[in-house]
């Protein structure tokens, strides 16, 4: 660990872990999400696999915090639990609520966003997964072989459901034309180093901002030409950019749940 | 074997009774009288729904997990009660069939308060010791009465058990390793764990169900160790849990929730103060503390997926 540590320039180190952090607060984030549909998915089965798929993205953001821990930037608890809305990188999209209401309570989930939220992010991660098996940070490109493997079956799950509700009755139709306006609105970030972007471009970490917008556009051309679709357009920008630390209210409610144990004490044994 | 189609009802029964008494096997689409068929769906049924109503008070603590090791844990957890659930509801499904009832049927028994579920399961959870407790406890409660199941005559039934059984192993290891960081922990964290086991002190005490019928005025047991679904009385069954867990409470340096315990040598039991049993039977008719709660939120998301179902069904047809 630490002779890795000790070669890395202070800058390469510092766009190493932006661009870790952004990757671990996406995975972490919408995991949290995915693990508040437990026990409420559409039928038993699907919740099984979904929540297998939460499991697995849990697992990865997990990897990445583990390679921030090995770069001295913190414990993984602390950074997964600890970190301020402020220091949080993940895209806005990770973080939106399912729906209305609170877990705890009775909430209206809504299956097709999570359907559109979950194929959409899993499309873009795969396109990033892809690129940084060719990192230059090499325990990052390792990590991208892992988290690969896992992948395929996320993508496959969500573009069949995605797919399916579309081909289907006209009410399933709108709602997913509706849930697709809703993550199109949060896409502009989900692409974005923000502030990073000439430094983890410039290290070689993974591949430009614009290349991976066009793969990701590339690779949904084939499924929404079968539907008899246009792939939405990425937005240039969002209102909020949650690689440089901005979010929303949804936010700063899944940091004090998700947190609630462990900030009772967090230099206690759990 | 002999024709079926020729032989009398009388016929049926006597060689199906033969059949069990040699410890064959009964299968889905084999001859069974009705009083089996009914005491499995309602045993089957019920077991099922309540994996799946069971992940509802721990799926309350899956955000909240403590670290990513514990979150990663417990919703592997509770994903596995989800999947006993189905494979259960899958056995209970071809029991229903010449009644021509599905899932939905069962799903709307339950909405309805005609399909119970366990009565562990209607209770709040209040801390993370709830979480470390109903893994470690709960599902070590399950594992003996459902273990008493293994060799059930009903050969579907028994097979989801084998495979059960092997995940509740692991079940009650990740419940126990939660209890033993806190009883290991600070005070605080201590504190949390007696706490949680003071409250589920008698639930799990009702989760073995009434020594007999004059508890309670009915009590399925008699008819499931007739037709050799279960070996062992719900109190013998209950002294197997104190068996094996009093000793393990004691050592962890947690109280006895119930300060007259004590075990009896001459007669070989343990004897406790008996729970509020007027208590059980309103928790079991949907009257527990969480029970219309948990009813309403698996019933709201049932109906907010409605159109799921629908768009499944158009696209399957
Ligand atoms: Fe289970
Ligand atoms: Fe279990």
């Amino acid at each position: 660990m630490s002779s890795t540590e000790n070669v890395l320039s202070p800058e390469y180190k510092e766009a190493v872990t932006n661009l870790l952090f952004q990757l671990a607060d996406d995975d972490f984030l919408i995991s949290f999400r995915g693990s508040e549909w437990l026990g409420l998915a559409p039928h038993i089965e699907e919740d099984v696999a979904s929540s297998s798929i939460s499991q697995d993205t849990m697992g990865h953001a997990a990897m990445y915090y583990t390679l921030l821990e090995e770069l001295s930037i913190g414990k993984a608890d602390d950074l997964a639990h600890l970190r301020p809305a402020s220091e949080r990188k993940n895209s806005i999209l990770a973080e939106r609520v399912n729906g209305e209401g609170y877990y705890m309570e009775t909430p209206q989930y809504d299956w097709a966003y999570a359907v559109v939220r979950n194929f959409f992010y899993a499309q873009a991660k795969k396109v990033k997964i892809d690129s940084l098996r060719q990192s230059s940070y090499q325990p990052l490109a390792e990590t991208a072989v892992k988290v690969n493997m896992e992948l395929y079956y996320h993508l496959l799950h969500w573009k069949t459901w995605f797919v399916q509700l579309l081909s289907s009755t006209d009410e399933a139709k709108q709602k997913m034309t509706a849930a697709m306006e809703l993550v199109m609105k949060d896409f502009g970030d989900v692409f974005s180093y923000g502030n990073e972007k000439a430094a983890i471009e410039g290290n070689q970490l993974i591949a430009s901002e614009e290349e991976l917008k066009a793969r990701w556009t590339a690779n949904m051309t084939p499924i929404f030409e079968s539907l008899e679709m246009a792939v939405p357009a990425i937005p240039e920008a969002s209102e909020k950019n949650g690689r440089n630390g901005e979010h929303t209210e949804e936010l700063d409610g899944a940091l004090a749940t998700l947190s609630e144990v462990y900030k009772l004490d967090p230099v206690a044994v759990w | 074997m002999s024709n079926l189609t020729m032989m009398t009802e009388e016929e049926k029964l006597e060689q199906f009774v033969q059949r069990i008494e040699a410890g064959d096997k009964i299968e889905a689409d084999d001859w069974m009288p009705e009083e089996y068929r009914m005491a499995l769906i309602k045993l089957i049924s019920m077991h099922g729904i309540s994996e799946i109503m069971g992940a509802l008070p721990e799926k309350e603590w899956v955000p909240k997990a403590p670290s990513l090791h514990r979150k990663l844990g417990i919703m592997a957890k509770v994903q596995d009660e989800m999947g006993h659930g189905q494979l259960l509801l899958r056995v209970a499904e071809d029991l229903l069939k010449p009644y021509g009832k599905n899932r939905g049927d069962l799903m709307q028994d339950l909405f309805n308060g005609d399909l119970k579920f366990h009565n562990v399961f209607h209770m709040d959870t209040r801390t993370w010791g709830d979480a470390g407790l109903i893994g470690w406890l709960v599902d070590g409660a399950a594992i003996i009465t459902q273990t008493n199941m293994l060799g059930a005559s009903y050969g579907p039934y028994a097979r989801a058990l084998q495979r059960i059984c092997a995940e509740e192993v692991f079940h009650a290891q990740h419940g126990e390793a939660i209890i033993m960081a806190l009883a290991e922990g600070t005070e605080e964290q201590r504190a949390m764990v007696q706490d949680a086991l003071n409250r589920w002190w008698d639930a799990l005490l009702m989760f073995f169900g009434p020594a007999s019928k004059d508890t309670t005025g009915s009590s399925k047991q008699d008819v499931t160790i007739k037709y050799k679904i279960r070996t062992k009385t719900n109190e013998q069954l209950r002294q197997a849990f104190f068996d094996k867990y009093v000793p393990r409470i004691l050592s962890l340096g947690l109280k006895l929730p119930d300060p007259t315990m004590h075990y009896d040598e001459e007669n070989k039991v343990w004897v406790y103060q008996q729970p509020d049993w007027a208590e059980f039977k309103k928790i079991i008719k949907n009257q527990g503390p969480r029970s219309q709660e948990r009813l309403n939120l698996r019933r709201t998301s049932y109906e907010n997926n409605a159109w799921v179902r629908d768009a499944l069904a158009a696209t399957v047809s």
